[in-house]
């Protein structure tokens, strides 16, 4: 997939080319997706079955995120899998949650970060491995 | 609390918690070696644009044909069962990329600062970073083939920590010592929050 992608969006560049320098063209310019909140470990889930035919505007980025997404997956990892900076998978996946196609769960914040369960389920599991 | 935490969605997803623990300190001090160490995936890597820190406003007229530059985040996955994940972030190694950690720093567990004991000084910014915001840490001596051994009291007056950060020798290579430093981190961070993790 990875290749398929750059192949298509840069044809003309290899790995001796150096980096991609403007990655907000895939957004249209846009730097800050309609939300807020796409924490890097977000979970992404997309909505069962979309119908992302009634969406002719959206980008094979979009929908690809929508495929990798069917089983919930977290904001880092899309980015990773996509070949894309997170900034821009951000506004991306701003698009599809504005058209309702995925949901986002956000991980629990520091103030009410895990409670001594949770820790000891990391610390039990962490010795089991 | 959080509502979504175990909800799924329609079809009875499950959705973790994932929990962020940032691995901190100089450069070639074994950031992504620990990483590597400890992921059950190949470790990944993903990029975040440079412009971030620089754009306040909305207004970003022109930054679609803006040359950037990105800065490439290490980062590893260990799925501890069917509700919790730990990821693991490998922090950027230059100042200028500190805006980037505090978006990894963000509700973030917790921290290892790997110390080499060649530099020492270099772990510095990271226990100033850690220290400053609150965000409990543990400090891992990583122990190099051809370094001198210190005892841990000395790094630990060198490094002018805190008594009750908790100092581990490790080898950021082997998995099970970084489990260990991790399983310290954990305590540590229950500790932190009065609770501590009963011992098995």
């Amino acid at each position: 997939m990875r290749t398929e992608l750059t192949e298509h969006r840069h044809e003309w560049l290899d790995d001796e080319a150096g980096p991609v320098v403007r990655p907000y063209t895939l957004t249209g310019g846009r730097v800050r997706p309609s939300t807020d909140g796409f924490d890097l470990v977000a979970y992404v889930l997309a909505k069962p079955d979309p119908d992302l035919a009634a969406y002719p505007e959206l980008y094979p980025e979009h929908r690809l995120l929508v495929e990798l997404a069917g089983r919930g997956t977290p904001v880092v990892e899309l980015a990773a899998d996509l070949d894309l900076a997170v900034g821009v998978v951000r506004v991306l996946l701003g698009d599809l949650l504005s058209r309702g196609l995925v949901a986002v769960h956000q991980p629990p914040r520091a103030t009410y970060l895990p409670d001594n369960n949770i820790l000891k389920a990391v610390v039990d599991g962490l010795r089991a491995l | 609390m959080d509502s979504v935490r175990y909800n799924g969605d329609q079809r009875g997803h499950r959705v973790p918690i994932a929990l962020k623990i940032l691995i901190a300190g100089g450069f070639g001090a074994g950031k992504t070696t620990l990483v590597s160490a400890l992921s059950e995936v190949r470790p990944l890597q993903t990029e975040e644009i440079l412009t971030g820190a620089g754009i306040d406003t909305d207004d970003v007229s022109g930054v679609e044909a803006k040359s950037t530059t990105t800065v490439a985040m290490d980062f590893g996955r260990i799925t501890i069962n069917d509700d919790l994940q730990l990821y693991l972030f490998g922090t950027p190694g230059q100042d200028r990329f500190w805006f980037l950690w505090d978006e990894l720093a963000f509700g973030a567990l917790g921290a290892v600062v790997l110390a080499d004991t060649r530099r020492l000084a270099d772990c510095f910014p990271s226990i100033d970073y850690f220290e400053q915001r609150g965000i409990p840490f543990v400090v891992g001596v990583n122990c190099f083939d051809d370094s001198r051994r210190f005892s841990l009291e000395a790094v630990r007056r060198a490094l002018d920590l805190d008594p009750e950060v908790p100092m581990v020798l490790c080898d950021a290579r082997d998995r099970q010592s970084g489990k260990t430093v991790l399983i310290s981190l954990v305590e540590h961070v229950a500790r932190h929050r009065g609770e501590p993790v009963p011992t098995a």
